[in-house]
């Protein structure tokens, strides 16, 4: 199931992003390495496959670097670890969980760990940081890298000293002697030394129910530079003779340039303009002459027909049934899934649902909009730019340019938040091609008007669910059809015997990628929303309903912590107060969710108390996860309850926080986590799958409190609707 | 046209069109990049600075009214190498993910508490509306400033560098 639903999630990642192929760049020779990283030891962690070819071992001096290496970790003379990972930091915390776990394995305070992270000269390749791939996959990784570096001080110290290593310990940066108590730090034993030890990912790691530093909430590592301002976001950041860029945008997507004069903005002093096909744009030694510039270009655009909101779920349906027509060629990518016989189901049913729900496009809105400041020097192009994915702007730079990936360099500062919003390098291509043209380094920031226009959306999708339950409640038959929302998150965590759930692709009108959770939140919206349904056609408790009908002890868990915290059935719901439940499974994490609300007289929607049980294996940071379980409810609110991208023949209609909203402080609810800590388990990660359960959880609570059943994201734009025809 | 800045107890002298913002002129003219640029239409709070103690929108806020009053950014916090008792609130309390948002929002609950010492969570709740944090920690956040109005030395008004 885990498997699976990784395998749709990767699927719907494919649908967004051309994914590069896995690039095995490491080529520098072991010499380069300690120039660049000074002596000492150097541990790697190999794919396999390419150990069983070069064999792990110490590598003979002269002998290259393996050509594929996911990590590496080096201990310098001066006892600093530096980890290097292409992964990145979005706010998700990973610099410092990361940290903790390499401390950890490696017997060392946290402060002598120092992350190099998403900088493509220096960290191995990376896919890009989505998914909740960190926990699972960097950090085993990291954490063997620890462990073979633990491993070889130990040798190193029992060499030196004539003993026999099973006479030392590494504890807090040295290796000590049991017997004669006689101890060395970690940086003496590597001094003067070019050690390299290469190792196998098959992972020989310290069990967590035996973890002192994993396992606990230490502080966000330079968490100071947060809260004072210092830390330098790529927005913040300037080059020598930097200029400021800026894009001409079109009036409207699609849109080609049918004509341009240029020549007031040519006239102010300090300006260049770009034209370059249907690129236009400025560069200036000042932010205000390049919005001054801008607005003196003048342009026409001409533009197809485009369609609009009122006709989207319309549309999708009708471009999803033209895409089945393709499927006989072979091309249509969807996610199929089928269990036992639907007609035998039907014939089982005393009781049969048929629905439809929809979600709407929504935006990331990360606080920090895109930025990026480019420079060329010596026929190489740097560029720092907020992304999730690093290695593929490097890509797309190299490929843009026509230059090959080696002149290419991108770092990713910690960024302002991205939340699946930030896979594409648009901000780093214009700011490249204006400082090409400058011949100087040009930093573009996209407006706030620019990112709600020019990013990407989460997709909008519409979803069919026809069901049916026999006399005792038990599911019989499920059939799930997903236009254009994703496979994300698809599938059925209930025992249903007969199944068929399908992901439909269809044609967009908006730009779309990934969002936190990608479609996951839209398929749990559906299928929990129904499953209530369910237990209302049933006359059966919510709760009650959900746990007859599964099998899935972990998923059990964390229903029965949630309902527990939240005093489920303690208190019926009436007219002004509801409750609701809803819970799921993705990205190996595990969720439940309860919810009050408050419904007032004039049918605004409050929502009241929220308690979200988790459980993702091991807990690397509680502190950390409770800030990130939380967040994601707090962003579900906005998703669930008002957020929706407006849109009329190929513009934007609300490009603005003042026409956009998001949650703030007056729509959030109490909130209370409940973490199941499951130590004799592997780590899932723990970004995503926390916001999936709000949407369902209010949706059913509005329910239980007035009858009224919401079926599409977002639920109550306008306050609560006055009737409700589709409604039961 | 020449203006004087006082940002932080330092003097700044800036030449400038009297209509450019004073978020433009600390983050571009000054590289004072504490303060953050989130919308440029005064709805999120990102950019907000003191002026003469009160919290307002730098990205709203032309160089010509802010001349000659006295500014205080989130640069300004720090005495002596110590947090503001805000900031170590919220540093204490986590309330960040990203940090994108935090300068902001300390320095509008620095200007809450200068006001209210002892603010009510619905005061908090009103008074912070303005701010917006995306990765949703206002939960963290209304404990924090709690805890900084609790702290001792934050009922006393900052008075930063003069």
């Amino acid at each position: 199931m885990a498997d699976d639903s990784i395998g749709d999630g990767l699927l719907e990642v494919q649908q967004h992003n051309s994914i590069p192929r896995i690039d095995y760049r490491f080529e520098l020779q072991r010499r380069d390495f300690f120039k660049l990283l000074g002596a000492g030891l150097l541990v790697c962690v190999c794919s396999s496959h390419v150990l069983a070819q070069e064999s792990g071992r110490t590598v003979p001096s002269d002998d290259d670097l393996p050509k594929s290496v996911d990590a590496w970790l080096h201990i310098g003379e001066d006892g600093t670890i530096t980890v290097y990972t292409g992964k990145v930091e979005v706010g998700q915390n990973i610099r410092t969980s990361l940290s903790q776990q390499v401390a950890e394995e490696l017997r060392v305070p946290l402060s002598s760990i120092r992350m190099v992270m998403g900088d493509t000269d220096l960290t191995p390749y990376d896919m890009g940081t989505f998914g909740s791939r960190t926990t699972p996959t960097m950090a085993p990784l990291l954490r063997n890298a620890a462990v073979s570096a633990r491993s070889a001080l130990i040798a190193m110290a029992a060499e030196r000293w004539r003993v026999s290593s099973a006479d030392l310990v590494a504890a807090d940066g040295k290796i000590s002697n049991i017997k004669t108590k006689q101890s060395i730090a970690y940086s003496d034993l590597t001094k003067k030394k070019q050690l390299v030890t290469l190792i196998p990912d098959d992972p020989m790691l310290t069990p967590a129910q035996d973890w002192h530093v994993a396992g606990t909430s230490v502080p966000k590592v330079d968490g100071r530079a947060f809260v004072t301002g210092e830390h330098k976001y790529t927005s913040d950041m300037t080059r020598p003779n930097m200029l400021y860029g800026k894009v001409l945008r079109a009036n409207s997507f699609h849109a080609s340039l049918s004509s341009l004069d240029t020549s007031a903005a040519e006239k102010i002093p300090g300006v260049t303009v770009v034209h370059d096909g249907d690129f236009v744009g400025i560069a200036a030694p000042s932010d205000v002459t390049a919005v001054r510039a801008l607005a003196a270009l003048r342009a026409q655009w001409s533009a197809p027909q485009q369609i609009s909101d009122a006709e989207l779920f319309e549309h999708l349906r009708k471009t999803s049934e033209d895409a089945g027509k393709e499927s006989a060629n072979g091309d249509r990518q969807n996610a199929r899934h089928v269990i036992g016989s639907l007609e035998q189901g039907r014939a089982n049913a005393s009781k049969t649902l048929s629905q439809t729900y929809t979600v709407a496009y929504i935006a990331h809105a990360p606080l920090e909009p895109r930025a990026a400041l480019a420079e060329w020097k010596d026929g190489k192009l740097t560029v720092w730019t907020g992304t999730q994915r690093p290695f593929g702007v490097r890509e797309e730079l190299a490929e843009t340019f026509h230059i090959s990936k080696d002149s290419v360099r991108v770092i990713m500062p910690d960024t302002g938040s991205a939340y699946g919003g930030k896979h594409t390098g648009d901000a780093a291509i214009e700011a490249a091609r204006l400082a090409k043209a400058a011949g100087k380094p040009v930093k573009v920031v996209w407006t706030r008007e620019e990112e709600f226009t020019w990013a990407y959306f989460r997709p909008a999708g519409v979803i069919d669910i026809k069901s049916g339950i026999a006399g005792d409640g038990t599911v019989v038959f499920w059939e799930f059809d997903n236009y254009a929302s994703g496979p994300s998150g698809i599938q059925t965590p209930y025992k249903v015997p007969n199944h068929r759930i399908e992901f439909h692709p269809a044609d967009s009108p908006l730009r779309t990628g990934s969002y936190r959770g990608l479609a996951a939140t839209a398929n749990h919206f559906a299928r929990e929303t129904h499953m209530d349904e369910l237990a209302h056609v049933a006359a059966i408790d919510s709760l009650e309903f959900r746990l007859k009908n599964l099998d899935n002890d972990r998923l059990r868990a964390v229903f029965e912590a949630a309902a527990h915290k939240f005093g489920w059935g303690r208190e019926k719901s009436s007219a002004t107060k509801g409750f609701g439940i809803a819970g799921g499974t993705e990205k190996g994490g595990y969720m439940a969710t309860c919810a009050e609300v408050e419904v007032n007289h004039a049918g605004s929607i409050k929502i009241r108390r929220v308690i979200q049980a988790f459980e993702c294996g091991a807990i690397v940071n509680p502190n950390g996860l409770r800030n990130q379980i939380s967040g994601a409810i707090v962003q579900g609110i906005g998703g669930a309850m008002f957020e929706a991208i407006r849109f009329e023949n190929g513009r934007i209609l609300n490009p603005h926080f003042a026409d956009y909203r998001v949650p703030r402080f007056a729509d959030t609810p109490q909130i209370e986590v409940e973490l199941v800590n499951r130590k004799d388990l592997p780590s899932a990660g723990a970004g995503e799958t926390p916001l999936m359960g709000l949407a369902p959880a209010v949706g059913n609570a509005i329910f239980a409190a007035t009858g009224i059943r919401l079926r599409s994201l977002p639920m109550v734009p306008n306050g609560l609707p006055q009737s409700n025809p589709a409604g039961m | 046209m020449s203006f004087t800045l006082l940002i932080n107890g330092t003097e700044h002298r800036v030449d400038s069109s009297s209509d450019e913002t004073l978020l433009s002129i600390l983050r571009n003219v000054l590289n004072q990049t504490g303060t953050k640029y989130g919308c440029g239409e005064g709805q999120c709070g990102a950019c907000t600075v003191l002026i003469d103690g009160r919290a307002v929108r730098s990205c709203q806020t032309p160089i010509s009214y802010a001349a000659g009053k006295k500014i205080i950014t989130v640069e300004g916090l720090v005495t002596n190498g110590k947090l503001h008792p805000v900031q170590q609130a919220f540093l204490e309390e986590e309330a960040l993910q990203c940090g994108y948002c935090t300068p902001g929002m300390i320095m509008s609950a620095v200007a809450l508490l200068n006001g209210t010492p002892n603010p009510s969570e619905q005061e908090i709740i009103r008074r912070m509306d303005g701010n917006v944090c995306r990765c949703g920690t206002y939960r963290r956040i209304i404990s924090a400033i709690q805890k900084a109005a609790s702290s001792k030395t934050s009922s006393k008004k900052v008075e930063t560098h003069g």
